[in-house]
């Protein structure tokens, strides 16, 4: 099981690295989702994988569930969250104001053409 | 104690001319003197006490935990650089008063020059190694200011940046050097650190401070090879060369020498290193002097030179060298601070400064003359003047040291050797300025000084002839004293005098004094030896290395910085890749000693749909729409695979983010290109998923490394402790709000800047609305189906009580405000979606953003409120109640907490969405407006 997941995470965290070297805005946040899907999985999993624990103090509990990772992962989904948000709408207020998607800073490659 | 008013009295002191105006020359004079003499009483009312071998000492803590205290003496030592440093500043007062023109500041000098002082004075005074490094940046900037007072001209602002830079750095490096010895000693406190000489010079540790505690008194006091700055600081008005580089700011290195002696000096580190500086500097630099054309590039040099023998004369092994280098200290500072003086006046009368215009001049101005002869036999080292008998010290000592073994007879022989060079090049100033015939080509009609102008100059001449005569009457007991403070005991008997009898530095004495008549005469034959070389001004090379060293990191920087996003991003996964490879290598096997746990076939297919569907996403990144559909797939598996493992609180925060995350990348979408050109080189592709697989690669094995591991985490704290300490059964909840508040605080901070930062970011975006997808279908002209709108509104009551539950139970059952938040905030947007952004907004009459502020507010006041009871910050209390239906709850100060996260969550979201819904709202293809249109 322990392999399964880790190789779970690698799958999601290539894929997310691979998008987010794209030159185009779109799928770099997808991508950066995706790698912070893969981050998420894997801090989660730092308080080990626990089938059938406990998730609620109980007197008849027998084993729970690493609570500080998961209280971790919360708040960083939520945030993750609003990162996405802020860099897709950051792409968009780039397009509206430069026309482009890409993400290199164009005016630097215009001006460098000039000078050469 | 009136310690610290010797300080302060000239601090104020800045202001006071400044109250004044350019006009009323004397008045301002004379009110800018006031202080610094009182300060000046009150160092010699303590005279006596110092005299008699007391420390005075005035410590008032500053910032304790730096070790920084605000900490004066008053020995011996800070007695004798007291008496220069307010004695001169106060003669130069009054001579500025008439050299400077109409046209110059005068309010603006006075102010530059007692900040000055103060600073120098704060560095003499200073008890603690911390404050002597602040008073020590301020003299280097002060002096900035003074040096680059005619700001309007290029070489005043380019000598002045050059010194700054220098000094600056210097002393960068000695505040390096004094925090090394402040972890030797474990205090900054100077007493202490003078007391730690065997610890200091133990440690490892002390060679590095003692390099870069010489580096910061080098680069102040001119010493080779970082003499270069001094001679370019010329360029400020001559009574700031007379104070600062004849009596104060260049001799602050030499008094860190000085000071520090009893802690650093001993070792042949420090016998080989100053001594040698000092040597070399003396030589180099009084042969320059010789040949200098400007006479304030004769008196640099000079200065130069004689710090160089101040320097050298600290660093033999002998105790009465240390008294002879503080006997030349005051010596110099007299003799050269009259030198700069008439340079001065001679400047001013004439109108230049170039040795070979002047001649003849003791004809216009016969006191003048007479008073710098006498200040240039001294720096010569005339007998019956003071400069006389310093250095007949220095060629004592020079006989006594044994450094270089066998080569020890090179130090005297080079003392001789720098002596006859400045008799030579004193002898020039004299004979070639004031001698000869009378000059006919000068810019003015040259003619005496005004006598107040003289008087400054008098009375330091008259200083030197009175020591040179009498020294065992004026100066023996002031040397005694700062020897004292200097010297570690025993401490050797000091005898000024003038007649030694006939012995071998009076020959020394003679041979310098009738070589250096020589060499004046043969001086056509030096400057034609001096002419083959080329001529390098330092300033130049300075700005120079300085322009190279600013392309050289513009190249770069542009080589690294190209503007590329994705090379950037390539770097940092590459480092990434580095670091934690490197990492993984040091294990000695993958698989740790933890017990696998078994499979089964449910986990396998949720694996594959995982994989498969992160692939997918990766592979058809270029038709965005489907990229998108499989993302939300990878989402809503990443919400089971939490569920699986435990966590519902996990689950169900993911299954509501990722509805509102594709919502939003859908209408972000709709803005966006739905497709990506092909624009990668297939060389690139390559390298993409050689990283990606490399980095997936790492993260697996990581992964697997650390599930496998045994885990000793301080979880079980939080367990024991949720119940008991934070009233609630579910501890994830109890972590976010009352363990960990303090970070939920930050994280929904965070949440709410970033809905705002969108907000503004959205604000009079125009962009430009396909009216069809990428295949050429319009849009469907039913806005708001009818099934969609109706499922909506009958959902959303239904969807807020659900959201009050969870919010209420959040403490005890999964749930909380983090999810209850997203619960309303979806149902909120499936409102917008099903009846479009005007009708809801009608309905919703509120802003989102107060509800986020508020939220925020909320939070941070809660965690305030447990000051009023006098706990800590977020500190929670609770208390158990019955609600009929509900059952029983936890009423805790938590709840409130929640509710400010509840209540940010809520705003943030729908501030993002909401506003992003609006620009679609205008010129959209409608039923109506088709209906206008036919």
């Amino acid at each position: 099981m322990e392999a399964l997941f880790a190789t779970v995470t690698g799958f999601l965290a290539a894929s997310g690295l691979y998008l987010s070297l794209r030159g185009r805005t779109f799928p770099v946040v997808v991508g950066l989702t995706l790698l912070s899907y893969a981050v998420n999985l894997f801090l989660f999993s730092t308080g080990g994988l626990t089938t059938n624990g406990a998730a609620v103090i109980s007197d008849d509990a027998s084993r729970y569930a690493d609570p500080l990772p998961q209280a971790l992962v919360l708040t960083a989904i939520v945030i993750g969250f609003a990162m996405t948000a802020f860099s897709v709408i950051l792409a968009m207020r780039v397009r509206g104001d430069q026309g482009s998607d890409q993400v290199n800073d164009q005016r630097g490659e215009e001006s460098k053409e000039e000078k050469s | 104690m009136s310690l610290p008013l010797i300080v302060l009295l000239p601090l104020l002191g800045s202001l006071i001319p400044l109250l004044g105006n350019n006009r009323q020359r004397n008045l301002n004079a004379w009110s800018t003197a006031l202080l610094p003499a009182i300060a000046l009483a009150i160092v010699l009312a303590h005279a006596p006490g110092v005299l008699a071998g007391e420390i005075y000492r005035f410590s008032l803590s500053w910032v304790p935990q730096l070790g920084l205290d605000l900490a004066f003496r008053l020995d011996g030592l800070t007695l004798l650089f007291l008496l220069l440093i307010l004695g001169i500043g106060l003669l130069i007062i009054l001579y500025a008063r008439y050299y400077l023109s109409p046209e110059d500041s005068m309010p603006r000098f006075y102010s530059y020059l007692m900040l000055f002082m103060t600073s120098m004075i704060g560095i003499v005074m200073a008890d603690n190694l911390l404050l002597l490094w602040v008073f020590w940046e301020l003299t280097s900037l002060s002096s900035f200011l003074l040096i680059g007072f005619w700001h309007h001209q290029s070489e005043a602002r380019r000598g002045a940046r050059m010194a700054l830079a220098v000094t600056g750095m210097g002393g960068l490096a000695m505040l390096a050097g004094f925090l090394l010895i402040g972890h030797i000693v474990g205090t900054y406190d100077m007493q202490t650190v003078l007391d730690s000489r065997d610890l200091i010079q133990a440690d490892p540790r002390y060679l590095p401070a003692l390099l870069l505690i010489l580096l910061g008194a080098f680069t102040k006091s001119a010493q080779f090879p970082f003499h270069f700055w001094l001679p370019h600081a010329m360029a400020a008005p001559t009574p700031v060369s007379a104070f600062l580089h004849s009596a104060t700011m260049v001799k602050a290195g030499v008094f860190l020498l000085a000071r520090l002696h009893p802690a650093l000096a001993g070792s042949q580190l420090w016998l080989y290193i100053v001594t040698l500086t000092g040597l070399v500097t003396m030589i180099y630099a009084a042969y320059f002097a010789l040949l200098k054309y400007d006479l304030k590039g004769v008196m640099a040099f000079s200065t130069v030179s004689h710090l160089g023998l101040i320097t050298m004369l600290f660093g033999l092994d002998s105790k009465l060298a240390v008294a002879a280098g503080l006997f030349h200290i005051i010596n110099h500072a007299t003799f050269k601070a009259s030198l700069f003086m008439s340079v001065g006046i001679i400047d001013h009368e004439t109108g230049t400064r170039d040795i070979r215009k002047l001649s003849g001049i003791r004809r216009y101005m016969p006191m003048t003359a007479v008073l710098a002869a006498l200040a240039a036999a001294s720096m010569a080292g005339v007998p019956l003047l003071n400069g006389f008998l310093s250095k007949e010290m220095m060629l004592t000592e020079t006989l006594n040291t044994g450094i270089l073994g066998g080569l020890a007879w090179l130090i005297p022989v080079l003392a001789t050797l720098g002596s006859l060079l400045s008799v030579a090049y004193s002898l020039r100033y004299v004979r070639n300025v004031f001698f000869g015939p009378k000059a006919t080509e000068l810019p003015k009609a040259p003619h005496e000084a005004p006598f107040f102008m003289r008087l400054p100059m008098l009375i330091l001449v008259a200083l030197c002839v009175v020591i040179g005569l009498l020294p065992a009457l004026t100066v023996t007991g002031l040397l005694q004293a700062a020897a004292e403070a200097t010297i570690t005991p025993p401490r050797p008997e000091l005898h000024l005098a003038i007649w030694h009898g006939f012995n071998l530095p009076l020959l020394m004495s003679v041979i310098a004094l009738a070589g250096g008549v020589g060499l004046y005469l043969a001086r056509r034959n030096l400057f034609a030896f001096q002419r083959q070389f080329p001529q390098r001004n330092a300033l130049m090379i300075f700005e120079v290395s300085v322009r190279r060293v600013l392309t050289a990191t513009q190249v770069a920087i542009d080589k690294l910085e190209n503007g590329s996003l994705q090379r950037y991003m390539l770097w940092l996964i590459v480092a990434v890749l580095f670091l934690t490879g490197s990492g993984l290598l040091d294990l000695d096997r993958l698989k740790g000693s933890q017990a696998l746990q078994p499979l089964d076939g449910l986990l396998i297919v949720g694996a594959i749909i995982t994989i498969l569907a992160g692939l997918g996403t990766a592979i058809l990144h270029r038709r965005r729409l489907v990229s998108l559909i499989m993302l939300s797939v990878v989402g809503l598996m990443v919400s089971l695979a939490f569920a699986r493992f435990s966590a519902p609180d996990l689950a169900l925060t993911q299954l509501a983010v990722e509805v509102v995350t594709v919502i939003l990348l859908m209408l972000a979408l709709f803005f966006l290109p739905q497709r990506t050109p092909k624009e990668s080189s297939g060389g690139r592709i390559v390298r993409d998923v050689l990283l990606a697989a490399g980095f997936g690669g790492i993260v697996t094995s990581l992964n697997y490394a650390l599930l496998t591991r045994p885990l000793d985490s301080i979880s079980g704290y939080f367990l024991d402790n949720a119940v008991s300490g934070g009233g609630g059964h579910n501890v994830v909840n109890v972590i976010l709000v009352d363990f960990r508040g303090f970070d939920t605080l930050g994280e929904i901070t965070v949440l709410c800047i970033a809905a705002i930062g969108i907000y503004k970011l959205l604000n009079r975006l125009r962009l430009f609305m396909p009216s069809s997808d990428s295949e050429g279908r319009p849009w469907s002209k039913d806005l708001h189906p009818m099934l969609l709108a109706t499922v909506s509104q009958s959902l959303l009551p239904l969807a807020l009580l659900v959201s009050v539950f969870i919010f209420l139970r959040g403490h005890n059952e999964p749930g909380g405000g983090f999810i209850a938040g997203l619960v309303t905030a979806v149902a909120l947007i499936l409102l917008y979606i099903a009846r479009g952004v005007d009708w809801a907004q009608t309905r919703l009459s509120f802003q989102y953003q107060p509800i986020a502020v508020v939220g925020v507010l909320i939070a941070a006041l809660t965690g305030l409120g447990s000051w009023l009871f006098g706990h800590n910050f977020l500190t929670s209390a609770f208390g158990h109640f019955h609600i009929p239906f509900i059952g029983d709850i936890e009423l805790a100060t938590a709840m409130l907490f929640d509710l400010g996260v509840y209540l940010t969550v809520v705003g943030a979201t729908l501030m993002i969405l909401a506003n992003l819904g609006k620009l679609t709202t205008p010129h959209r293809p409608s039923k109506e407006n088709d209906k206008e249109a036919l």
